[in-house]
């Protein structure tokens, strides 16, 4: 399926997806930003800087592991496929949000801007912000939910550390959704001299291109390190999906792949009831929130539904619009799991592996478990290990109080 | 042209507010119907939008609330509305019923303008003016683009950043952008963002086809005991001060 490289097309749509529904006030500043990124990808010497920042900064690659014993946990004592992880969780800040933010900020100094804002949900994209302006020197503000604030505190602390400041979001669900609108806020009275490095693939065009590419540096090493390993390409890759930007970072350059399955995994919540979860994808229909088109968890007045999710960062209600062609177009399957399933295997993958995975990063492992028994001896499955869990250790301490304490 | 919020701080203050608006001097009066996330405007706008929500206002509440006053008032009524609203409810349902409740025109704030012919065309269709924003970083090629979509006026904003009260109006940059855009259009120019006081709206009077205030009004209406008195008060002295700023000398 090679169109499905080369999209979005010049008006920054995926089909039907996308677009830039935004303010007047943004769209000279997208330009900008489209015609810099442009000239930067042709450019050897801003590739060559990035891949510098990407091995001697960020510690890229980042390795393929294997998972024997998750595996057969997963696969109880019948035979199955491998499982891999790819392992994001030790690049630079513990997660894969600093693939996107050294691209960006690179970007930003180019089109000579001198201050970035950010918005973040678990803190990791604002780490990873404030970890790149540092690098570079810019002025950094970060937004954030108050409800993220509380349960994300040890990020909150990193961030300031790094030089930036915090702002703590106060107003609707006090999570990601409204961290994106007041950063937005900012940058429609601030554009000339500041660039907003948004987080996922999400927001008008060009962001959903410029953080699906700079992300898409996971799934390229994936494909050399799976054909090194075990001599092919895998059989399944397994991601989150809030925003989406691990899942197309990993995804996309398996995208002309048919043997591989894709399957993103969204946050299943409570329930499938409206404001119980946050899988936009899955229960949600096509609308326009943070400046583009996809799917959507909203009213029947398009007012932005409540969402949940025991993870800050799939605590979203939409999904990037590639995200919703992806799906509609039948290449990747969606599905998602629940705030328990996620916490069950975050506490397995600690027991079984030796890693704490994110919260988010959870998801994708519980739908990988139920998905390996379906599968053959002969078969493999990556796992994008998305970020560390060690900002989640908190939450989960409250969330499992209740719960039997770990076993040992 | 006066911005009240639907259903702030009640959807009766918006049903008795519209008509006094209009006998107190405004010709037209935009309407704004609240969204949960409203990116372009501040604090003021933003909050009166969530508390008018979280009273139960609905886009069909606000067409109910228009189909009653337009028995008693002939001004404008001009819907400013979020892209997100009229695309989840359909643009031919959006405009059809909007159209019957009453409104005159829309401003849609936030529509992708590659997007926005099938929209204006079906306003036309409804007899509604179809008005989108040309902004201070609008480069000057879009400017053509965009008024050759609007019907009725334009809607200039009067600076970078969100709505919401500002000291600061630079009165000969924004003559200069509005002598660009009449090379452009002969449609009328209205200006908006950050104009709050009688001052400033006089001073936008000399240069600009229209002046909308919003959050000043909203801010107002918010803290006020009598709302409707409050409201009036304040554009009657809008007016005022807008009259004696353009009349012949």
């Amino acid at each position: 399926m090679p169109a499905l490289q080369t999209l979005p097309d010049h008006s920054g749509r995926f089909g039907q997806f996308g677009g830039r529904y935004v303010p007047e006030t943004f769209i000279g500043a997208l330009d900008q930003l489209t015609e810099a990124y442009q000239r930067a990808i042709r450019d050897a010497g801003f590739q060559r800087e990035l891949n510098d920042l990407l091995q001697n900064f960020v510690g890229r690659p980042t390795p393929l592991t294997q998972a024997p014993r998750l595996a057969s946990h997963a696969l109880s004592s019948q035979s199955g496929p491998k499982i891999f992880l790819k392992r994001e969780d030790l690049a630079h800040t513990g997660a894969h949000k600093i693939n996107n933010t050294v691209g960006q900020a690179l970007l930003a100094v180019r089109m000579g801007k001198k201050r970035v804002i950010a918005e973040t949900g678990a803190g990791q994209h604002g780490v990873a912000t404030a970890t790149a302006a540092a690098h570079f020197g810019l002025q950094c503000e970060i937004y954030m939910g108050a409800e993220d604030v509380r349960r994300q505190a040890l990020n909150v602390y990193r961030m300031k550390l790094l030089g930036a400041k915090v702002n703590v979001v106060d107003a609707g669900s006090r999570t990601l959704k409204d961290a994106t609108n007041e950063a937005l806020r900012d940058w429609m009275g601030s554009v000339a001299h500041t660039h907003y490095i948004i987080g996922s693939v999400v927001g008008p065009h060009p962001f959903p291109m410029i953080v699906r590419d700079f992300q898409s540096v996971i799934g390229r090493e994936c494909r050399e390190q799976c054909l090194e390993l075990f001599g092919a390409l895998p059989d399944a890759i397994v991601a989150c999906v809030g925003g989406g930007s691990n899942a197309a970072g990993i995804f996309h350059p398996f995208i002309g792949d048919q043997s591989a399955k894709l399957l993103g995994v969204e946050a299943g919540g409570r329930s499938s009831r409206p404001g119980d979860h946050a899988a936009s994808l899955c229960w949600g229909s096509p609308g326009v929130l943070h400046g583009s088109l996809s799917y959507v968890l909203q009213d029947e007045f398009g007012q932005t539904a409540d969402v949940h999710s025991c993870s800050a960062g799939l605590d979203y209600p939409g999904v990037g619009p590639e995200h919703s062609y992806w799906k509609d177009s039948g290449r990747v399957e969606y599905t998602s799991v629940t705030d328990q399933e996620a916490l069950d295997a975050f506490r397995l993958t600690a027991e079984l592996e030796g890693i704490i995975p994110a919260l988010e990063t959870a998801h994708a492992i519980a739908a990988a478990i139920k998905l390996a028994p379906s599968m053959s001896p002969a078969q493999n499955i990556v796992i994008n290990l998305s970020g560390r869990g060690d900002k989640d250790v908190q939450e989960v301490m409250r969330l499992t109080a209740s719960d039997a304490a770990p076993k040992h | 042209m006066p911005f009240v919020c639907a259903g702030f701080p009640t959807a009766e203050t918006t049903e008795q507010a519209i008509p006094a608006l209009a006998d107190a001097g405004a010709p037209i009066i935009e309407i704004g119907i609240p969204f949960s996330d409203p990116i372009a405007d501040g604090p003021v706008i933003a909050d009166a939008m969530h508390k008018a929500l979280k009273s139960g206002i609905t886009p069909a509440r606000v067409f109910q609330i228009v189909k009653s006053v337009r028995r008693r008032t002939q001004a404008g009524l001009v819907a400013m509305v979020s892209d997100s609203i009229i695309t989840r409810m359909g643009p031919e349902r959006f405009i059809s019923e909007a159209a019957s409740a009453g409104f005159d025109g829309l401003i849609v704030p936030d529509i992708d303008l590659n997007a926005a012919a099938p929209l204006s065309g079906l306003a036309r269709l409804h007899h509604l003016s179809f008005t989108l924003l040309i902004a201070p970083t609008t480069a000057p090629h879009r400017i053509g683009q965009i008024a050759g979509l609007c019907t009725g006026f334009i809607y200039l904003l009067a600076r970078v950043g969100i709505t919401g009260e500002s000291d600061r109006l630079d009165i000969q940059d924004l003559k200069q952008r509005i002598d660009t855009i009449r090379r452009q259009t002969k449609l009328p120019i209205a200006v908006g963002f950050g104009v709050s006081r009688p001052q400033q709206a006089a001073q936008v009077a000399t240069v600009a086809d229209g002046v909308i205030v919003g959050s000043a009004l909203v801010r107002r209406m918010g803290e006020s005991p009598d709302p409707v008195r409050t409201a009036v008060d304040f554009v009657a002295q809008l007016s005022q001060k807008m009259d004696s700023a353009i009349a012949p000398a």
